[in-house]
């Protein structure tokens, strides 16, 4: 039986990706970003997973205002990094795991979560530099990926209510998944920002680690709280942490916090990381 | 599940308006920004970005935008742009074909030159304090008034 082992939340700041393809991770502005990821990275070998869920939202590059699916699983052999505007990514092309995508896909309709099904699709920063984070520059990625692609840009968003009960289904369908298989998920994506407008560059520390707290054992508060606040408190893009409810919804009831890591800023973001195991 | 039955749809929208120096792209604002946004989509190949380069307001002649979204592009006025129904991550696509970073290209929109927004950053942030409600901030600064009456 395939299982959830753990659940990780990261930021996926686009300059980190580059910090990384340009060899700059130890510079004095990016060294105290990378060096909290360096618990997990070693964590990451130990373990050995064979599949990461990757709760992402792609930034304008697969989709376009022609499409606007609000959870979508890529279902497909393998994607291709994204040409953002200045030239694809150079890190290894991701491998999928269509078995396992597919049983998640018919699971979360049967459970009434409306999939879109993605069968050929590029992946942008939101998906390859939690990958580069954990992972590092490696030829082949060690790892294969399930992409699932929420709209956290076109209002509204759904809610973190929702979020947090399709990471519950989203277990469900892996636990039914017949091949043993260890599982992680990970929930990207913030954390407080604003990319936009007069009150561009709002951080809040305060908040985000509140947050954090939140992420961490038996509570299920976090599923609560309004879209309103995320953007009063966190800047109209820290809405993205709704995914890491995903992440969070698909432990369980209960969660021990193996590894945590916070800095402010990257850019325009502020930075966070959490490794969490399921403690039921 | 609890909180569906009390939802109210105008009292939702009502809110992502009332946060200052913001544009929440909703889809009213989707809408207004379709073409907008679908043009800043089209430099995400290298073809266009040459064809754009070469005459911005030629490029533009192919799209079905409105005047008022073509001149906000062409001055690189992004706070223009958004209340036109543009998004960042699709204007992203024509400020990095400029060679922009994204927090100088977000610095624009701010009332900061670009070392200066950085400097903020680097000290923390922006503090929400402040920028949380249009509505409270308008109550607090008339209880300052009434006070200053008194």
């Amino acid at each position: 039986m395939a299982r959830i082992t753990a659940g990780v939340g990261s930021s996926h700041v686009p300059l980190l990706g580059v910090a990384v393809d340009q060899g700059k991770t130890e510079d004095d502005y990016f060294a105290p970003i990378f060096k909290g990821y360096e618990w997990t990275k070693k964590w990451e070998k130990e373990e050995k997973p064979d599949v990461i869920i990757l709760v992402y939202n792609d930034h304008a590059s697969a989709f376009d205002m022609k499409f606007i699916p609000t959870f979508a699983i890529g279902c497909s052999e393998s994607y291709k990094p994204a040409d953002e505007g200045w030239g694809p990514r150079e890190v290894p092309d991701v491998e999928g795991h269509p078995d396992l995508a597919w049983h998640i896909a018919q699971s979360l309709i049967l459970d009434e979560f409306d999939m879109t099904i993605i069968n050929e699709m590029d992946v942008d920063h939101g998906l390859t530099v939690p990958l580069s984070m954990m992972y590092g520059q490696p030829e082949k990625w060690p790892v294969k990926v399930v992409p699932l692609a929420v709209n956290v840009v076109t209002y509204p968003v759904p809610s973190g209510n929702r979020c947090w009960a399709l990471g519950e289904a989203i277990k469900r369908a892996v636990e039914s998944f017949p091949e043993d298989l260890n599982v992680q998920i990970w929930g990207t994506g913030g954390m407080s920002h604003q990319l936009q407008g007069p009150r561009a560059g709002l951080l809040n520390r305060e908040w985000d680690n509140e947050f954090l707290d939140l992420m961490v054992g038996d509570s299920d508060a976090a599923r609560h709280i309004p879209h309103i606040e995320y953007l009063r408190e966190t800047g109209s893009e820290g809405i993205e942490m709704v995914m890491w409810l995903i992440m969070r919804g698909a432990l369980g009831k209960k969660t021990k916090c193996l590894h945590r890591h916070y800095h402010i800023p990257c850019s325009n973001t502020a930075i966070g990381h959490i490794v969490l195991e399921p403690d039921n | 599940m609890s909180k569906i039955q009390d939802r109210d749809i105008h009292e939702y929208l009502a809110e992502l308006e009332d946060i200052p120096g913001t544009r929440v792209f909703t889809a009213a604002r989707a809408r207004k920004g379709y073409w907008l946004n679908q043009f800043a989509m089209s430099l995400m190949n290298a073809e266009n970005r040459e064809a754009w380069k070469a005459d911005e307001r030629k490029y533009l002649e192919n799209w079905p935008m409105t005047d008022e979204q073509k001149e906000a592009i062409l001055a690189r006025d992004y706070n223009r742009c958004l209340d036109l129904g543009g998004n960042v991550y699709f204007l992203a696509k024509v400020f990095s074909t400029d060679g922009l970073s994204f927090a100088e290209a977000v610095s624009t929109m701010t009332d900061m030159s670009f070392p200066e927004y950085q400097d903020m950053m680097k000290k923390g942030g922006r503090s929400a304090e402040g920028n949380r409600s249009i509505k409270a901030n308008l109550a607090s600064a008339a209880a300052e008034n009434e006070k200053g009456v008194n």
